[in-house]
């Protein structure tokens, strides 16, 4: 008989590189995917831009670093690298962005395994999970 | 009302917001209306769990029945260490807010 673990399901609204809230976020996600937990991220607003594809690395000519002094945080490698934790530990990450957020900002190409929704998705990811978090944006 | 048990999480400076008592006050709240309730203070919330720090008593809260906690990761990238709390916080791991989360707890991020 194969049983289903619960899932839990998160809603992330920051934009990225901008909010302590996010890397708590992130923090979160990464204890649920080592435990195996099957997550839910619905990403509302600017928090759609978190696995978008485009971002790259730069380096800093003021401060005359190379693109592999800088080393920097890329957001999107964190998503993956959650996905992939969660996959080696048995769970999956499962990652929705809200299409009209989106839209509006041009977010159109997300890392893979990242599917675009709407507030229906959300109402199904809390209504099929154990429990919802809910990460707001406050200034 | 619900007697489920609560974890809110307070994330807010409470020198640098006017907001900064809402979870206090709603964690004492609860526990005088017998639910069970955490107060988890991450980022500059930790602040506040320092003792002497100018805020609500955490002893009124602590005596009320509110477990008070602050997240361990938060108060090593500021410096503080935990002998440095208040009477009644403890510093825990953000696996607690995982660990309500699966037990079925409200958990809110003020």
């Amino acid at each position: 008989m194969t049983t289903t673990r619960p899932s839990l399901n998160f809603v992330l609204m920051d934009a990225p590189l901008e909010s302590a809230r996010t890397t708590t976020a992130f923090r979160l996600l990464d204890i649920a995917a080592r435990r195996g937990i099957p997550i839910k991220v619905f990403a509302y607003e600017g928090a759609v831009m978190l696995p978008y594809a485009r971002q790259q690395p730069h380096a800093n000519a003021v401060h005359g670093t190379s693109v592999e002094e800088e080393n920097h945080f890329l957001p999107r490698t964190a998503v993956a690298a959650l996905m992939e934790t969660a996959q080696r530990q048995g769970g999956q990450l499962d990652w929705v962005n809200c299409g009209l957020c989106v839209d509006e900002r041009g977010a159109g190409e997300p890392i893979a395994g990242v599917r675009r929704g709407s507030p229906v998705d959300f109402w199904q990811q809390a209504t099929a999970s154990l429990n919802t978090l809910v990460i707001a944006t406050r200034d | 009302m619900t007697t489920t048990p609560t974890l809110l999480i307070d994330s807010r400076d409470p020198f640098a917001s006017a907001d900064g008592g809402f979870a206090r006050e709603l964690a004492l709240a609860l526990a005088r209306a017998d639910v069970p309730v955490t107060l988890f203070y991450v980022h500059n919330a930790v602040l506040g769990t320092r003792r002497g720090a100018k805020v609500k008593p955490h002893a009124e809260l602590a005596g009320s029945g509110v477990t008070l906690l602050a997240d361990a990761f938060s108060l090593a990238e500021r410096g503080i260490d935990a002998q440095q709390l208040a009477a009644g916080v403890a510093a825990a791991p953000l696996d607690v807010v995982i660990d309500k989360l699966l037990a079925g707890w409200h958990v809110i991020w003020h």
